[in-house]
């Protein structure tokens, strides 16, 4: 038996990581050099969320689904060309500030007060998505923080998965320790689950569902409200970028077992 | 209905395909596309009541405008520049340089001729001795790190007042004041397969000449394009105007001029390959004697070998956009542009200032250098065309962005007058409009000028055909295209072997290693490298040739693969079919030159069994190189390669 489901993707936007990234501190705080027209991209961890929600809404028939993003409206809609080809869905765009230095409770403040405003959400039937981390900064707290404004109890980080049962509960993995799951069950919505990759492809452009969704996230974009972040006292003390790691050596005549052998003994130093 | 498909192993199948009604149509997002919609949607915004922009397809719309991008981002685009920008600042009057990143006004020109340092460029004797006389004159001529600097440079060549841009930057600029109107749609990500044509009765039939829309790709194929897991059918998009800029190497573009032909006269036998790097200087010492200032701009010729072209743009922040344009008239099947640029940037009069460089990103792209020769039918019953593969670059200039901004912003003005009047989007009444308008301005009387410009540079033993080159251009620039050489132009296949040098002599004797020639052992020692090191063959071809080996520190003197993943971020999303087809294999089996794999940009062909190329998609630059770099042809005229539409590529939002 189906379920109907409400499901609320909460999914920023993230400087494509493929470029070259600049991290420069203005009178603002900290940020990345030119970062309004660097190319942007849907959190991977958020659009893993994304996706795996297209999924369950599209086996559970009458759900719903919105995407709730927080980004310069112009960025957003650069954004939604390329995921609004991929799956259907309703956007609530919120025009704020680009970057991930924002305060995580100024954010997950303005974020639980637009969902909680969402039309026609029924919050027993609420399932909260979004990214486990984020490709912006690895905090991960802003979805816990947007459950606990929003009264939800049942949180889980770094899901690969979730089976909706026929009596409204559903069984999720969460990732431990060892490259393992942790198996919970869950009585039922509403719930919050933090995504970590997921099982599912990235699904294909299709420009029939672009054109459909477009009729709402255009319209929608239009409407979307400038909203600031209050900085809550925030300072950063230094920013810096992950050091890329990179050690290539040109080694000639090396049987595959002397390859592996020192692919394992490389992996086990780490 | 039918869509124009090249003929490959089998015919496409046919599927049942999703259909949508659209009023305009486009293919491909570059700066004549970015020109004809900032055209558009601004005579929309300051006019939203006006019935013009209504749509004519979904009564009651407002007018449907969608634009489809093979790159998977509109700053994916190729290019550093410097333009006049006359053009693009007459849609922009108060353009402020400094809202584009990497964007900066010329400030400085240079035009040097560079001299061969190492010794292993194929120079003419008389170059030779041209090079002679200037290293003894040295000071004289005030050679300094084996350039000179022409002491004059005509009118023509210069860039005053205009813009060193990166074009994927500008993309990125004007991509988001268009979707910011929210008028039009830029899909990115998303490559044409083919123009739809109406069905015609006979050849004669007026009807042929009709594009009805645009074929998307299809998506969930094999490399052969048969439908594999999660297939989808390109859709059809079904337009009352379908605007074609897709570049050079276009499948749409492709399409109609194989549909359509030519203009009589008309063929597209001049090409480069443009390969550049961005690079980010190194910190200014206390103890250097000079910096390169923002703006400034180099043009350089004679080295690494007489044909190539080079250039040094100096953006702001010590970016700066060196690169090298490589000639389809350079009569050497072994071109390799790659190991060129490597050499380029490490001669002493550039390596002064790039040593200790960073690679910041990095790309390569085909230029349509036929310029009004190659001009295709510019529009007909439904269509019209813009940009580079309308023939727009003017090849005396140096310029083609200019030029293709504004054929978009004309094509645009005709679309509002059409719109305005109820007429349709014929082919006469897009002559009378748009054709008409770019007949009337400075881009056609550029292309006239420049129409035998480059006439010199066919014919004639390479290093003298430089300067013959150089001295038509001069001739037809200062006499306002009056006067220039005469040229038969051969069709690019045959460029390849027209100046054979030595090696590939060698080569076509049938690969005779025992010779004991220096040709011949210069070719056996190639031959053993490439077999010691598994590299490629032209590789060790310039390496027998004297190229030096390159010294590579991992920064900015890197691998061709790691240019492609560190500088090009080349990306290929899963699923389509392979865009590069190797139509006839016995050619390919019996072509020694394969100058497809010497000048592929990103190594993504390679020799296969049989000797047939191999073909990865994963790693093409979609640069279209190998399109006018096939030493074999079926039909005397065009290239035994078909270069279809595909997904991925450049990656980079810098170049």
């Amino acid at each position: 038996m189906a379920n109907v489901l409400h499901i609320v993707v909460c999914a920023g936007i993230v400087p494509d990581p493929l470029q070259t990234l600049e991290p420069v501190t203005g009178p603002a705080g900290p940020g990345l050099k030119n970062e309004m027209v660097l190319p942007a991209v849907l959190d991977p961890w958020a659009a893993s969320a994304l996706y795996e929600a297209a999924a369950l809404a599209a086996k559970n028939p009458g759900s719903k689904l919105w995407l709730v993003s927080l980004g310069p409206k112009a960025k957003l809609q650069q954004v939604m060309m390329t995921v609004a080809q991929k799956i259907a869905f309703e956007l609530v765009p919120i025009d704020g500030p680009i970057g991930g230095f924002p305060d995580a409770h100024s954010t997950a403040a303005v974020l639980a007060e637009t969902i909680a405003a969402l039309p026609g959400l029924d919050k027993a039937k609420l399932l909260l998505f979004g990214g486990w981390e984020s490709a912006t900064r690895g905090a991960g707290v802003t979805l816990q923080l947007v459950g606990e404004r929003l009264g939800i109890i049942d949180q889980f980080q770094g899901v690969d998965q979730i089976d909706l049962r026929d009596d409204g509960s559903f069984e999720v993995l969460e990732r431990v320790e060892g490259g393992k799951h942790q198996v919970s069950v869950c009585a039922g919505t509403p719930a919050v689950l933090g995504w970590a990759t997921g099982n599912l492809a990235e699904p294909r452009n299709n420009p029939q569902t672009g054109m459909a969704n477009m009729r709402t996230i255009m319209p929608a974009l239009q409407k979307a409200k400038p909203t600031t972040l209050a900085p809550n006292g925030l300072r950063y003390v230094s920013v810096a970028l992950p050091k890329q790691q990179r050690t290539t050596r040109v080694v000639k005549d090396l049987t595959p077992d002397e390859i592996a052998a020192e692919l394992v003994e490389w992996i086990g130093a780490e | 209905m039918s869509v124009e498909t090249t003929p490959a192993d089998s015919p496409a199948p046919e599927f049942e395909r999703q259909t949508m009604e659209v009023d305009i149509a486009c293919a491909g997002f570059g700066p004549a596309m970015g020109g004809f919609l900032t055209t558009l949607t601004r005579e929309w915004s300051e006019h939203p009541e006006d019935p013009a922009f209504e749509s004519k397809v979904a009564p009651g719309m407002p007018l449907q405008v969608l634009c489809y991008e093979r790159a998977d981002d509109i700053a994916a685009g190729v290019s550093g520049v410097v333009t006049r920008a006359q053009g693009i600042r007459s849609s922009f009057p108060h353009l402020n340089p400094a809202e584009i990143p990497m964007a900066v006004e010329v400030k400085r020109e240079r035009v040097l001729y560079l001299l061969d340092p190492i010794g292993a460029s194929r120079r003419s004797l008389t170059l030779r001795a041209a090079d002679a006389v200037l290293h003894t004159a040295g000071r004289l001529f005030g050679l300094k790190d084996h350039a000179f600097e022409l002491p004059w440079t005509p009118a023509f060549l210069h860039k005053h007042g205009g813009l060193v841009l990166s074009i994927g930057q500008f993309n990125q600029w004007v991509g988001s004041q268009l979707m910011a109107t929210g008028l039009v749609q830029i899909w990115p990500g998303t490559p044409v397969s083919a123009p739809i044509f109406s069905e015609a009765t006979s050849k004669d039939d007026p009807a042929e000449e009709a594009v009805l829309g645009l074929r998307l790709a299809d998506q969930g194929v094999d490399r052969t394009g048969a439908p594999a897991g999660g297939f989808m059918a390109g859709m059809d998009v079904r337009a009352l105007l379908t605007v074609v800029g897709d570049g050079p190497v276009g499948a749409v573009g492709q399409a109609i001029d194989k549909r359509l032909g030519l203009p009589p006269g008309h063929a597209h036998r001049e090409w480069a390959l443009g390969m550049k790097m961005v690079i980010e200087l190194p910190p200014i010492e206390s103890d250097q004697d000079s910096t390169l200032e923002p703006g400034t701009v180099w043009h350089t010729f004679g080295y690494p070998e007489p044909e190539i072209f080079g250039f040094l743009y100096v953006h702001p922040e010590r970016l700066v956009s060196v690169g090298i344009f490589v000639p389809s008239w350079m009569g050497d099947p072994l071109r390799t542009a790659y190991r060129y640029l490597q050499h380029y940037i490490q001669h002493p009069a550039l390596w002064r200032y790039l040593k200790d460089g960073t690679l910041r990103s990095w790309g390569a792209k085909s230029l349509e250098e036929s310029g009004k020769r190659g001009e295709p039918f510019l529009a007909g019953d439904g269509f019209a065309r813009i940009g580079e593969g309308s023939g727009s670059t003017n090849m005396l200039t140096g310029s083609g962005v200019d030029e293709a901004w504004t054929t978009g912003t004309q094509l645009a003005e005709a679309v509002v007058e059409l719109l305005r009047a109820g007429k349709p989007f014929t082919r006469k009444n897009l002559s009378a409009t748009y054709e008409a308008r770019r007949r009337a301005s400075w881009v056609e009387r550029g292309a006239r000028e420049a129409e035998n410009a480059r006439n010199g540079f066919h014919g004639g033993p390479r290093g003298s055909s430089m300067v013959k080159g150089m001295i038509g251009m001069a001739l037809a620039g200062l006499t306002g295209g009056r006067f220039s050489f005469q040229a038969h132009i051969p069709p690019p296949h045959k460029q390849i072997a027209l100046r054979a040098p030595s090696f590939s002599r060698s080569l076509r004797k049938g690969w005779d290693t025992s010779s004991q020639t220096a040709e011949g052992l210069q070719l056996k020692q190639a031959v053993d490298l490439a077999i010691a090191d598994g590299r490629p063959l032209h590789d060790a071809l310039l390496t027998a040739r004297g190229w030096p080996e390159i010294p590579f520190d991992g920064r900015l003197l890197v691998t061709q693969q790691d240019a492609l993943l560190i500088g090009g971020k080349v990306q290929a999303i899963p699923g389509f079919a392979d865009h590069v087809v190797f139509l006839n294999k016995q050619l390919c089996i019996a072509c020694v030159e394969k100058t497809c794999i010497a000048m592929c940009s990103g190594q993504a062909l390679t020799l296969g069994d049989g000797g047939v190329p191999a073909f990865e998609r994963e790693k093409c630059v979609h640069c279209g190189a190998c399109l006018w770099n096939c030493a074999q042809s079926p039909d005397g005229e065009h290239s035994n390669i078909d270069f279809r539409a595909g997904s991925g590529g450049l990656h980079s939002a810098e170049n």
